[in-house]
């Protein structure tokens, strides 16, 4: 197929898309009518019910949280399978080719990098465990928290530390990390149904006060441990494909 | 005015459906599947505005303040999470393709698999 050709019937399938789109569009209620009345329910009930003030995390931990124990496992099957596809090769190019080790071929980096990527692996840390222990306060919760607490390690491998990179990633420690993560947020469901309640159920004391850390139960406590678990697969992740980055970039992608 | 930001969920989703189509690197067709991705963030964020509504923190509002819907926020969540694992999965399989094929031009990969 000729990338001419290619292009013409991408524009004839747009066409069509375009003309559907816009039959679905006259029959919605238009931007900022929204009709509900499922959303204005959950913002009214939510807070009496979890003592959360986070909606949105009451509602991925509390009213979803089923659904959010698949997303979470999603995350886990993807950072196993990266690891996995990533792993067959590794040991296939030894058994080829003779590469220099990767330590051996990390580029140097500027002063200014290695000094101001150090200078945020603190904070970064620092905030990824407030925006995981915060979520039923805030716009926060345990998938951005994670996410930043794994770029705190993007941070150390930018600053040109591979070795201590190498030496906190990959390895026990973080998988480990990833399992409890994982099976904390499966153990707290389950533990919900030795107690005799329904699967996820918050059983946990709500707290008095509406929007303190410590309260909104079971909340809190999942969106920690999908803190962890979200940190883990993303350095598993992140090594991963930095540990192939010299592989493609030595060779020349073209 | 009131479509305009379903407009731009069709835009965005266009111009990423092209960058697929015309990409000419497996790691730009990555990115463009990511840009194809946003539209559904602005879709979800859209259908659940409510004119003059806050966002659905009550920290610091009265409890009855009226809010946009939660419940499609909460999916644009999983929709982010979502897409990072594809996107590191689809890295993988690129890195693998390149290993394998040593390209990373998808017409060639398309001649070389036969």
């Amino acid at each position: 197929m000729t990338p001419a050709l290619r292009r013409g019937m991408f524009f004839a399938g747009l066409a069509g898309f375009v003309a559907f789109y816009l039959w679905g569009l006259a029959g919605l209620p238009g931007f900022g009518r929204y009709p509900g009345p499922y959303g204005f329910i959950i913002n009214r009930i939510a807070v009496g019910q979890t003592n959360a003030t986070g909606v949105v995390s009451a509602v991925n931990f509390e009213y979803r949280g089923f659904d959010t124990v698949g997303e979470e496992f999603i995350l886990f099957a993807a950072a196993a399978g990266v690891a996995t596809v990533l792993r067959h090769l590794r040991g296939e190019q030894e058994g080829g080719r003779d590469e220099a080790s990767p330590e051996a071929s990390v580029h140097a980096t500027s002063d200014a990098i290695k000094l101001s990527s150090l200078l945020f692996v603190g904070p970064a840390v620092l905030m990824g465990w407030f925006l995981a222990s915060h979520a039923q306060t805030s716009p926060a919760g345990g998938f951005q928290g994670g996410v930043l607490l794994a770029t705190a390690f993007a941070l150390i491998y930018l600053s040109g530390e591979f070795v201590t990179f190498r030496r906190l990633s990959p390895g026990t420690a973080v998988d480990a990390a990833g399992a409890v993560g994982a099976a904390g947020f499966a153990a707290i469901g389950l533990t919900a149904v030795i107690l005799g309640f329904p699967y996820l159920y918050n059983f946990l004391p709500l707290g008095t006060k509406p929007g303190a850390v410590s309260s909104s139960g079971t909340i809190a406590l999942i969106s920690f441990f999908v803190g962890i678990e979200v940190g883990a697969a993303f350095i598993l992740i992140i090594a991963e494909l930095v540990e192939q980055k010299l592989l493609v970039s030595g060779r020349g992608a073209r | 005015m009131q479509y305009l930001p379903f407009v731009v969920v069709a835009w965005i989703l266009s111009v990423g459906l092209y960058g697929i189509v015309t990409a000419r690197h497996l790691v730009q067709q990555i990115m463009c599947l990511i840009v194809v991705q946003s539209s559904t963030y602005v879709l979800l964020l859209g259908v659940g505005y409510v004119t003059g509504a806050v966002a659905p923190y009550y920290s610091d509002i009265p409890v009855h303040t009226s809010a946009v819907d939660p419940v499609v926020q909460a999916l644009a969540l999983t929709d982010v999470v979502v897409e990072a694992a594809v996107t590191a999965l689809l890295l993988a399989f690129a890195i693998q393709a390149h290993k394998r094929f040593g390209t990373l031009d998808p017409h060639e990969l398309v001649e070389l698999r036969g």
